[in-house]
């Protein structure tokens, strides 16, 4: 992080140097100073899932009340085992050390984070992954080109492409079930959890409700709620007895957003194209002025240089 | 099998995968006759020597070579064919942990920076206005060209549903960066089509029965008068989309190895795209020389080959002072293959030719400069773009991904096309300046 941050300060100085004058400046500052993003936090509150490793007895219901919820195909007697273009989430089980150096078995759903500002959406040329904005990250196949950008940019290697689909092979992944939610109910594997181990919820609400499960059973918990901070924050928070990475999160996570990096040299373009154009202009008209002196000494090398061939 | 041959698809496509092939060397064979039936004064000049140069003695060798070269590209078709007909996983090693192979990692990443002779040598000679180079702009921007038509080609098997391909012109991305990547390689294709425009109509203007009808004349004349606003357009959208090439990959701090991963990515591609456009140039230069059995420009070459060389010196600081400042060398020392990989890019494909271009006895040696061309393009750029797009992720990802050999013909059989369609336009239209001629402007 601290190279990042580092990097960044001195990028503006880098590009000055690159020669882009005071003239590109000016004219670049005729353009709006920001583009409205969809790939920006959203402002309001915003839905999120809370889910308590604690409380997770691995029983499935959730991931076989997605694929009933998704229309998804499902194999008779057997429960998903990882994240496929049929589905949307799984259970994960570890055998792990806990904090007092305990080996228990903990039970870890896996499914689309719904970062607040997502890298697929900010990858996606197309806006076919799309933030709601108000939680959900959504996919629209209908605008998807199929690059698999989006795969190649999620931190969490969660989308899924149909790779034996010629031609409307379609990007799958977990979309916090966006047309419940607006029909007023919960997510699928919310409702169908026994235990309460999922909560859904304002994300405001869910991460006070996890400090405050962590500030009363500080025995208990692991001091970190994941996704409150990490790639920017996401919407889907986890709170854990174990260590995170020992539970196959992945540990090396920026927490600014990704997008914030890219954003960032994108609104240099302006600069560029501006600084590019001006500069090969003025170079072109220099070059191209009427000659002072009749005959400039320059064209006849012109003439002659074909002469030269062997 | 007969489930196949039931959709209409099938045939469609594989009516196209023969017959374009066929068209195109039937449409230009014949054009070259008509052309050669109707033109006048110079041109049937010209047409004589094509008819003449046409039958010629060919040796075993190259019409095994010939033979070779049309059976890989056939194979190539039909593989075209079976993704379109079975998806990308059964004929690509690619999977949802590695998203994006060797078709965007070379045919895309490399096909663009290998095209970048196109922006680098007009501006050279109509921005910066030095003409003792102007013999070396029309192949330059016809490699470009063709280029960019591969590029498009090989994008076009390599996504999941082709037909959106147009979207990114609609639904307007100000955040991604692929989206403007697109935006640039799209606009910069229809620009290189206008600065090649001419070429074409120098030809098409000395049909009588075109002319007649068909306002080519006064189009050319107006292309000429505004060529220089396309071509600063050019550099423009060029420097946008090489340098954002590198930028793809700044989305991704935690997977690629930090030898190549820098938020400065964008600068080294553009960069390193300036260099291989002096490269390209020179590489492409003696294998049309060797095609066309005509001279070579060898002092004007070597004069491309010094330019490279400053441009090679400032993107090795460049790079160096970026591994510094990032603390990355300890990175640079590991027994990995990343580690490895880092070097042979660094010291065959910009040290090396850095050097071998700077020394003046050295670059004047034709073979010295034309190999030191040739490590550029291949260890200086296309290792480069592979290293960030592919062997530069497999430290994060695991040893996950490399392309299939259908992956790899499928590369091979565009390229094939693309050369294909250089030769033949080179031959049929004037894209070399004819020998000991006046120049003409």
């Amino acid at each position: 992080m601290d190279d990042l941050d580092k990097a960044r300060i001195s990028r503006r100085d880098f590009l000055k140097s690159l020669g882009l004058g005071a003239a590109a400046a000016a004219a670049a500052s005729l353009l709006p100073e920001t583009t409205a993003l969809a790939a920006e936090a959203p402002a309001g509150p915003t839905w999120g899932m809370l889910i308590d490793l604690t409380r997770c007895t691995g029983c499935n219901s959730c991931a076989l009340a997605c694929k009933e919820a998704n229309g998804l195909p499902q194999i008779p007697g057997k429960v998903p085992a990882a994240l496929e273009a049929d589905t949307y989430t799984f259970v994960e089980a570890f055998q792990v050390a806990n904090l007092r150096g305990e080996i228990v078995t903990r039970y870890v759903k896996r499914q689309c984070m719904h970062c607040l500002e997502a890298a697929c959406v900010s990858a996606c040329p197309a806006a076919a992954m799309h933030s709601s904005g108000e939680g959900p990250v959504i996919y629209r196949a209908s605008r998807c080109l199929g690059c698999r950008y989006c795969e190649v940019a999620c931190p969490f290697a969660i989308p899924r492409f149909n790779w034996d689909n010629s031609i409307t092979p379609t990007i799958n992944k977990c979309w916090m079930c966006y047309e419940r939610l607006k029909e007023g109910e919960e997510p699928a594997c919310v409702a169908a959890c026994p235990t309460g181990a999922i909560r859904f919820g304002r994300r405001d609400d869910l991460l006070a409700q996890a400090h405050a499960r962590i500030a009363s059973h500080p025995d208990r918990y692991v001091d970190h709620v994941f996704g409150e901070s990490e790639v920017g924050g996401t919407s889907v928070l986890y709170l854990s007895d174990v260590p995170f990475d020992r539970l196959g999160f992945p540990a090396n996570l920026p927490l600014v957003a990704p997008p914030k990096q890219t954003e960032k040299i994108l609104y240099k373009l302006p600069y560029v194209i501006f600084g590019m154009a001006a500069f090969m202009t003025g170079t072109a008209l220099y070059t191209h002025r009427k000659p002072a002196v009749a005959v400039p000494v320059e064209a006849d090398a012109a003439t002659d240089a074909p002469d030269k061939e062997e | 099998m007969g489930e196949i041959v039931a959709y209409p698809a099938f045939w469609i496509v594989a009516a196209l995968s023969i017959g374009i092939p066929v068209a195109f060397l039937v449409g230009a064979r014949f054009l070259a006759l008509r052309l050669a039936g109707r033109s006048q004064g110079a041109a049937t000049a010209a047409a004589e020597r094509i008819v003449i140069t046409v039958p010629r003695v060919r040796s075993p060798w190259k019409v095994l070579r010939d033979l070779a070269l049309i059976g890989v590209m056939a194979t190539g078709t039909a593989i075209i064919l079976v993704r379109f007909m079975f998806g990308l996983g059964a004929v690509t090693n690619l999977s949802d942990r590695f998203a994006l192979g060797f078709w965007i990692g070379f045919d895309v990443m490399s096909g663009v920076a290998l095209a970048a002779g196109g922006f680098v040598m007009a501006a050279t000679v109509h921005i910066f206005r030095i003409r003792r180079f102007e013999p070396l702009v029309r192949p330059a921007i016809l490699t470009a060209f063709l280029g960019y038509l591969l590029v498009i080609a090989a994008l076009l098997v390599d996504l999941g549903r082709p037909y959106n391909v147009w979207r990114p012109l609609v639904h307007w991305q100000y955040h991604s960066v692929l989206w403007e990547v697109g935006i640039c390689v799209a606009t910069y294709t229809v620009v290189l089509f206008v600065e090649f425009l001419p070429v074409i109509l120098e030809r098409v203007n000395q049909i009588e029965a075109v002319t007649r009808r068909l306002p080519t004349v006064p189009l050319y004349r107006w292309l000429k008068k505004v060529s220089i606003v396309f071509i600063i357009l050019g550099v423009v959208l060029s420097t946008l989309h090489q340098s954002s090439l590198g930028s793809l990959w700044v989305i991704v701090p935690q997977k690629l190895h930090p030898l190549w991963y820098s938020l400065y990515l964008p600068v080294f591609f553009w960069l390193s795209a300036v260099a291989v456009g002096f490269a390209m140039t020179i590489v492409e230069s003696n294998l049309s020389s060797r095609a066309f059995k005509r001279g070579l420009e060898q002092h004007l070459l070597a004069e491309l080959g010094q330019i490279a060389s400053v441009v090679l010196a400032v993107y090795l600081a460049a790079r160096f002072v970026d591994i510094t400042a990032r603390g990355a060398w300890p990175r640079a020392f590991e027994p990995t293959l990343q580690a490895a990989t880092f070097w042979v890019e660094m010291a065959l494909g910009v040290i090396a030719p850095m050097i071998l271009f700077a020394v003046p006895s050295l670059r004047r040696n034709p073979k010295v400069l034309y190999g030191a061309a040739w490590l550029v393009v291949l260890f200086g750029v296309a290792l480069n773009r592979l290293n960030v797009s592919w062997l530069g992720l497999l430290s994060y990802t695991g040893n996950i991904y490399s392309p299939s050999w259908m992956e790899l013909v499928v590369t091979v059989t565009l390229l094939g096309f693309g050369v294909l369609a250089f030769y033949l336009a080179a031959k049929y239209l004037p894209v070399f300046p004819e020998e000991g001629a006046h120049e003409t402007h």
